[in-house]
């Protein structure tokens, strides 16, 4: 409380004085619960590549990465308790689970640190929620596909890992298209966990008994599987929405040169980390007009841009943006409406 | 142990018996180093605070560990126990909160499972590893039918528990000093302990003597239950809310909290006092002294295996010493 109090003093004479640098004596804590695959390590290497200038220029005094050993809930439990001993100001989390760690931020909160959670969201109403419109994501793919396929047609649906907010959302934004669009139909709908070697085999063992198929709707890190999948069992190629992974852009970019294969791909960026550490920032900078959930758009490649973006990607990883304190600060006035 | 036997044993005593000291005091010496380390590298952590935010986690760990000891004591392995505390987990944040009476009869009945288990394992005298591993997958897919994605909320009076704040001493350290005191004069100071864990020594000579096997098992099986039910409420009170995943990890670490805490996998030679402190090492070696000393993301996972690996490896390296 002492502590709250203090913050609130020392926000209200830096209000009062010069507004720059007010949260360069502030220190954000990153609690991440999994870098094991190429997204989780290319939205660390975001976060750092961000965080690190905010340091250098003085914007925040520490930002500091904590990653859990195990995907436990319990772990970054205690790992959120860890930090809030540890005296940050700010934790930015990744959670392990939606509900499980409310204890542990709901202590965070008490103890007056600001908290903002992303891509794995926690519930705990005090926190902030930096959310991808994952719902849109799904709508949007069958309003390309309606570009590409005026006609409509058969579709076939590749979902995400079961039980996850995030497939159940796309899922819905689907579903929906397909109702507002009804010339299309979704015959068939696989488990590819995103990920390619799973997606390809869920994608040919129900490729024997689909009828023809004009497009696959995806959820991104599925579509070069469900791609070899067409291939290797000598079907037509179907439009394939992608999800910017380097090997699918890549595939896409093949198709192109090869015949004008026309696509769409999205995804959620990595670089979504950064935006929940300049949200930290701006609520340590006293900023109380911020709403609890953000909504934030997804990254999206048409036909004419994604060449460009395919060679800045590593091998194996995704494309990604990053946000600076500007853009930021513009993707929250975009909630504030 | 008949005279003879003391007398031929009486030269070596000295050795033996400073190994033995040192065997028994390595779980708090470990503890008190790690404290330290934590001490030193942030002073603001040992505070009323400070404790109660590192160590209410290692409650449930304790409570695991104690259950896992139990089997362990009559030379079993319990591989289930972690699932089976998120599967208390989740009936904790559904049933016990929605219809406490139902609950209340869901937990109890997983107990008797547990009972039975251990009369399953008697009597055909199966391997406790592969009947344990196979109910990890039965109690993990009752949770997930529970709780098919995260939720579900803590009975108030169990949250209010859980949160309640004593004057002086913290309620983690409290907590830890009742379930050592509790099971230490339980199992190593009543004469039906010693039966208990004689079971593990000589069951052979247990037999003879008069003493059902059969019930042995049955009373360790469902001590460890007990237990585990008290592990998986614990936790939830703490967490608040549930998950199906949310003990997985709980079963290696209570196999390492026994072994850390002077325990041995046979021989009926097991220690609470020194599970409750394994389980509280661990679960302080392994999160907040890994916090604290700001390792780098990248080698973070790893640090938290090494830390593991020195503390078992001092107490592998005592045990040899006494042999």
């Amino acid at each position: 409380m002492k502590k709250l109090l203090t913050s609130v003093a020392v926000l209200a004479v830096c209000a009062s004085g010069a507004a720059l640098a007010d949260t360069s004596g502030k220190k954000i804590a990153f609690s991440n619960n999994y870098a094991g695959n190429s997204w989780r390590q290319a939205m660390l290497k975001s976060y750092d590549q961000i965080t690190k200038k905010a340091v250098e220029d003085k914007v925040v005094a520490a930002a500091d990465v904590f990653t859990t050993a195990d995907q436990e809930v319990p772990t970054q439990a205690a790992q959120i308790q860890n930090l809030i001993l540890q005296g940050y100001d700010a934790i930015v989390i990744n959670a392990a689970s939606p509900d499980a760690l409310n204890g542990a931020v709901k202590q965070a909160c008490d103890a007056g640190i600001v908290v903002v959670s992303f891509d794995g969201v926690v519930t705990e109403p005090c926190a902030y929620r930096v959310v991808v419109d994952y719902e849109d994501m799904g709508k949007q793919e069958i309003e390309q596909m309606k570009a590409l396929h005026p006609d409509g047609g058969n579709l076939l649906e590749i979902r995400g890992l079961a039980g996850t907010s995030i497939d159940d959302a796309i899922h819905k934004g689907l579903e929906e298209g397909v109702k507002a669009n009804p010339q299309f139909k979704i015959v068939n709908s696989v488990t590819g966990n995103w990920d390619q070697t799973t997606a390809q085999k869920a994608v040919a063992t129900v490729l024997p008994s689909l009828p023809d198929i004009v497009g696959v709707v995806t959820q991104g890190g599925d579509g070069y599987g469900a791609a070899q999948a067409f291939a290797a069992a000598g079907k037509p190629r179907p439009t394939i929405i992608m999800g910017n992974r380097q090997d699918e852009l890549q595939w896409w970019k093949e198709q192109k040169e090869k015949d004008g294969y026309k696509t769409w791909s999205a995804s959620i960026a990595p670089g979504v980390s950064t935006l929940a550490f300049w949200v930290a920032q701006q609520v340590l900078d006293g900023r109380t007009d911020i709403p609890h959930d953000l909504l934030v758009p997804y990254l999206a490649f048409t036909q004419d841009d994604f060449e460009a973006v395919l060679p800045t990607i590593p091998e194996g990883g995704v494309a990604s943006k990053e946000y600076t304190l500007d853009e930021a600060k513009k993707a929250i006035e975009a909630n504030i409406k | 142990m008949s005279v003879e036997a003391v007398e031929r044993r009486a030269p070596r005593a000295g050795a033996a018996g400073r190994a033995r000291m040192l065997r028994s005091m390595l779980p708090a010496v470990s503890l008190a180093i790690v404290l330290l380390a934590i001490a030193w590298l942030n002073p603001r952590a040992i505070s009323y605070f400070g404790f109660n935010l590192m160590l209410n986690l290692a409650i449930p760990i304790a409570l695991a560990t104690i259950a896992q000891m139990f089997i362990i004591a009559v030379n079993e392995l319990d591989l289930s126990i972690g699932t089976f505390v998120g599967f208390v987990g989740c009936v904790t944040a559904t049933w016990l909160r929605d219809a406490p009476l139902v609950g209340i009869l869901i937990l109890i009945g997983s107990i008797g499972i547990y009972a039975l288990l251990g009369a399953l394992i008697h009597l055909r005298n199966l391997p406790s590893i592969v009947v344990t591993l196979g109910m990890s997958f039965v109690w993990q897919g009752l949770a997930v039918l529970l709780l098919p994605k995260p939720g579900g909320k803590a009975p108030e009076w169990l949250s209010a528990i859980a949160g309640y704040k004593p004057p002086f001493i913290p309620l983690p350290i409290i907590a830890a000093i009742l379930i050592a005191l509790v099971v230490h004069v339980g199992l190593m100071r009543t004469s039906y302990g010693a039966i208990l864990r004689g079971t593990g020594g000589n069951a052979t000579a247990i037999g003879r003597a008069g003493w059902s096997l059969l019930r042995i098992k049955v009373t360790m099986f469902a001590l460890a239950g007990l237990f585990g039910v008290l592990s998986g409420m614990t936790l939830i009170g703490i967490t608040t809310s549930a998950d199906a995943n949310i003990g997985n990890g709980y079963t290696l670490l209570a196999i390492a909290g026994v072994i850390l805490g002077g325990g041995e996998f046979v021989g009926g030679r097991v220690s609470p006092v020194g599970a409750v402190i394994g389980a509280l090492t661990l679960a302080l070696a392994a999160s907040p002294l890994l916090t604290f000393m700001k390792i780098p993301p990248d080698w973070q996972v790893a640090a938290n295996g090494i830390i593991l690996i020195i503390v078992l490896a001092a107490r592998v390296l005592i045990s040899r010493r006494e042999r």
